[in-house]
């Protein structure tokens, strides 16, 4: 996992109002960025490329059957999902505000997106920026400018989080230890 | 704000349970009841606050719990988050990859 924090100083570009909803404080262009990505993003999960691996993560990795099953069930779902969420992020990207369920598939988009670029990009937790002469510079740009908007996203959303949790300890339900 | 098994806002449409009837894994093992584990593991793109709050958001775990699980899945490299049936385990596992994390499940030898 990587630190969001680290990377540029947050500017709260979304900051819950009066009524409940979001104001997006973004720019234009970065506007135009979050219009363009998604679709881009779209093709390569239509063409099932393989930087969207990781969009698709195994459940079972020593039962190829119970895989295979899993895979079956509950795929289609996933990718239904983050195209209905990626589809948002695009149609909402020139929006003064978001209601809660349209920022909480802003932040279902930004995860996509930056798994698909990550893994283009092939970060590492010790390696995810390049010398500004390299070829990928911009795209490594793009991956920390979405790296931001998710970490505010999360900002915004998680002051709403009960500090001490809900979990019941109902029977049948095993904790993390 | 959830709960297991609830989901808030809104949001990506519900998740079905995904149900796994009458198919036991081991044939030879009619134990019924060893649970099963959901691990996340770490992967070097999802933030360490984002993965905090889906810990907190899907599991209704406080912050501190859910900071601690991070942290061990970032230093450890994995961490059980849940445990339980085969069918809870396998939904709890499908919506940690409808958040986007890396999480797999076994079941307790």
């Amino acid at each position: 996992m990587v630190d969001g924090r680290l990377d540029l100083v947050a500017r709260h570009r979304f900051r819950r109002d009066r009524q409940g909803r979001f104001r997006v404080g973004i720019e234009g262009p970065e506007r135009q960025l979050l219009a363009i990505l998604p679709r881009q993003v779209q093709e390569l999960l239509e063409h099932d490329d393989p930087s969207t691996a990781r969009v698709f993560p195994v459940a079972y990795t020593d039962d190829p059957r119970a895989e295979a099953d899993y895979r079956e069930m509950m795929g289609t779902q996933l990718l239904h999902q983050h195209q209905r969420s990626l589809d948002t992020l695009a149609a909402t990207s020139g929006a003064a505000t978001l209601d809660e369920g349209e920022i909480h598939e802003w932040l279902d988009a930004l995860e996509v997106l930056r798994l698909v670029l990550g893994t283009q990009l092939d970060v590492s937790e010790d390696r995810n920026t390049v010398d500004d002469t390299d070829p990928r510079s911009a795209q490594f740009t793009v991956y920390h400018y979405l790296s931001m908007l998710q970490e505010e996203i999360v900002d915004a959303l998680a002051s709403a989080l009960p500090e001490g949790g809900t979990a019941p300890t109902g029977a049948g339900r095993g904790d993390a230890p | 704000m959830t709960g297991p098994g609830s989901r808030s806002g809104p949001g990506p449409g519900p998740a079905a349970a995904p149900v796994e009837a009458d198919r036991p894994t081991d044939d030879t093992d009619l134990r019924p009841d060893r649970p099963w584990l959901v691990i996340v593991w770490n992967d070097p793109i999802n933030l360490m606050s984002y993965v905090t709050y889906v810990f907190q958001k899907l599991f209704g775990y406080s912050k501190e719990k859910a900071s601690r699980l991070m942290l061990d899945v970032h230093h450890k490299g994995r961490a059980v988050v849940t445990s339980g049936p085969r069918e809870r385990a396998e939904l709890d596992v499908y919506r940690l990859h409808e958040h986007g994390l890396w999480a797999t499940m076994e079941q307790t030898s």
